[in-house]
């Protein structure tokens, strides 16, 4: 809303107080991650006395807890494979969901109609209602649990629905066939006109789907803890949660792990907050 | 697309995405109600053919209807708070002051972080920090943890669930605001409309597609509640806080009783999809054009 001339001063002593509002109920919010922040740098006795001191602690601040920490959830490989699964499935998802989203939009048949239809309708179904049988297939009879590809599969189908359809719909509303006729004349083959034609003019939808489901595949737990359970293939929720049980009791070192998970993503957030925030509300409003 | 070659087009287009999803979305969705039907324990070769006894087993399972209690008092609160806090928020940042970019980016940034990590910074707060501010202060109400106690430990899962939820809806309500037309805000002012007058005539009718939006949001998010529920609680203290969506994993996997958590999963979906159906039938009612 435009700022008005109309009541100088009592408008004036509104913002005020609404900006006062604000900054109070915006500290409320920080809050719990500056309690993570003091404590990671300190012991567990001077956690117990005082969680708010910084300054006057009887053992110190050290990066102690922060070495422990990337020691014991053995940070580097978690935060490899989570790499892995996240960029694989993000690339794989996007990819295949523009491929089919166009194959619907372009091919005006009974089976687009009935494959759109389906991906629509399944939108609505929660994970929960899916994970017990998934388990069962996929671990009893096929016995592929405790792969990385697995994962990746599964994280590809599961955001699949979605992705067609935010696919779908930028399709049909923004590339002008006239450009792929004139490709066709040109003598592009089908797949060569939607890499060269069409898919570089999806890249505003594109930016937003891999960041929507870039956020999702990092944090997802349930999933993955129902995929992997070798050590060695954990990702980072999944190691944070097997860190936090074998070692909840030492709240400086856990205070450590829990602000190593979250600075990648803040480093991420801080560089590219434009683009998540424009991602994240393109995704949530279409 | 050229219609030469239909069946190769498929192949290549379409076929790999649609295998994806068929594979890991409707093949294990229709196998899951025939997993209903049967005594499978997850484990054995044997699956006997059980009819609806599984059902018969649900409406026994007295937990799941606790739970299923518990999460429709939790989704009610959650999704109150959590939109009214976010309208409220998102109202003040868009009075055009400054900063409003940077306050927006910070509210949203719990968004970005993982329900298990959340949860775990929020017990330390609950059972340490909140500990000692009432060692320090003697209020009673941070005497003990909020954690070890029944009722308290519900109203912090709905806080940290609030707090987790409402930076996203303040995205979209944010854009709500900066949709609205000048012009109508300034008519509004011009006839004389107060404050409380403009907000229920003009800024609500015209705002009804973002709470569409975001009560959609918020609803199917707080009724399949998990991560944080995990992390936080884990159920304690004594399985009060044990939500529906935590209870069926408890039932599958840890009391291998799959037939019956799938039921319930079933039930829990089919709950979900209308209550989800409803609302956004019901706000997309009241949606009008500026």
């Amino acid at each position: 809303m435009k700022q008005t001339t109309v009541g100088g001063n009592k408008r004036k002593a509104a913002n005020f107080l609404a900006m006062l509002g604000l900054i109070i109920i915006f500290v409320a919010y920080m809050f719990p991650f500056l309690m993570v922040v003091i404590n990671s740098l300190k012991q567990k006795r001077d956690i117990i006395k005082s969680p708010f001191s910084w300054l006057f602690t009887i053992k110190g601040l050290s990066f102690d807890n922060f070495v422990k920490a990337f020691n014991q959830m053995d940070f580097l490989n978690a935060f490899k494979n989570s790499l892995i699964v996240t960029v694989s499935s993000t690339v794989l998802v996007t990819l295949l969901a523009a491929m089919l989203a166009y194959y619907i939009v372009r091919n005006n048949n009974v089976i687009s109609k009935i494959m759109f239809a389906l991906m629509v309708a399944s939108m609505i179904i929660p994970f929960q209602a899916i994970m017990i049988p998934l388990v069962s297939i996929y671990g009893g009879t096929l016995n592929i649990l405790n792969h990385r590809a697995t994962l990746i599969f599964m994280h590809t189908g599961f955001s699949m629905a979605m992705s067609v359809f935010m696919f779908h719909g930028f399709i049909k509303g923004n590339v002008p066939i006239a450009l792929e006729e004139a490709a066709y004349i040109d003598g592009c083959t089908n797949s060569q006109t939607f890499f060269k034609i069409v898919l570089p003019l999806l890249k505003p939808i594109i930016s937003t789907m891999v960041i929507l489901n870039s956020l999702a595949f990092w944090n997802d737990f349930l999933l993955p803890s129902l995929v992997l359970t070798d050590k060695k293939l954990l990702t980072l929720p999944l190691s944070t949660y097997s860190f936090y049980g074998t070692y909840s009791a030492d709240y400086g070192t856990i205070m450590a792990g829990l602000l190593l998970c979250v600075i990648p993503i803040l480093i991420l957030y801080i560089v590219l907050q434009k683009q998540i925030i424009g991602g994240v509300v393109a995704g949530a409003v279409k | 697309m050229k219609l030469k070659h239909k069946g190769k087009d498929f192949c290549m287009f379409a076929l790999p995405g649609i295998f994806c999803f068929i594979a890991v979305v409707i093949i294990p969705f229709l196998y899951g109600a025939y997993l209903t039907l049967t005594d499978w324990n997850g484990v054995s070769n044997v699956k006997n053919f059980v009819g609806l006894k599984n059902f018969a087993g649900v409406m026994k399972d007295k937990q799941f209807w606790t739970s299923l209690l518990l999460t429709f008092k939790y989704v009610i609160v959650v999704v109150v708070l959590v939109n009214v806090l976010a309208f409220a928020i998102a109202w003040l940042l868009t009075r055009g002051m400054k900063g409003q970019n940077f306050f927006r980016a910070g509210f949203f940034t719990p968004n970005l972080i993982g329900g298990i990590v959340l949860g775990y910074i929020w017990q330390f707060v609950f059972s340490r920090v909140f500990v000692s501010i009432g060692e320090a202060t003697g209020w009673k109400i941070f005497e003990v943890s909020w954690l070890s106690d029944p009722g308290k430990a519900f109203a912090a899962l709905v806080l940290v669930s609030v707090w987790q939820l409402s930076g996203y809806m303040i995205l979209i309500y944010v854009a709500g605001f900066m949709g609205l037309s000048e012009d109508v805000m300034e008519a509004a002012e011009i006839d004389g409309a107060s404050g409380f007058v403009k907000l229920k005539n003009i800024i609500m009718p015209l705002m009804m597609s973002s709470v569409t939006i975001c009560l959609f949001l918020t609803l199917s998010r707080a009724f399949m509640v998990y991560d944080v529920n995990l992390s936080l609680t884990a159920g304690a203290p004594y399985g009060t806080t044990e939500m529906a969506a935590m209870h069926v994993y408890e039932k599958a996997f840890t009391s291998r009783q799959f037939g019956v958590g799938q039921a319930e999963a079933l039930i829990l979906f089919v709950i979900v999809a209308c209550i989800s159906g409803l609302q956004v039938y019901l706000t997309k009612k009241q949606e009008v054009e500026a």
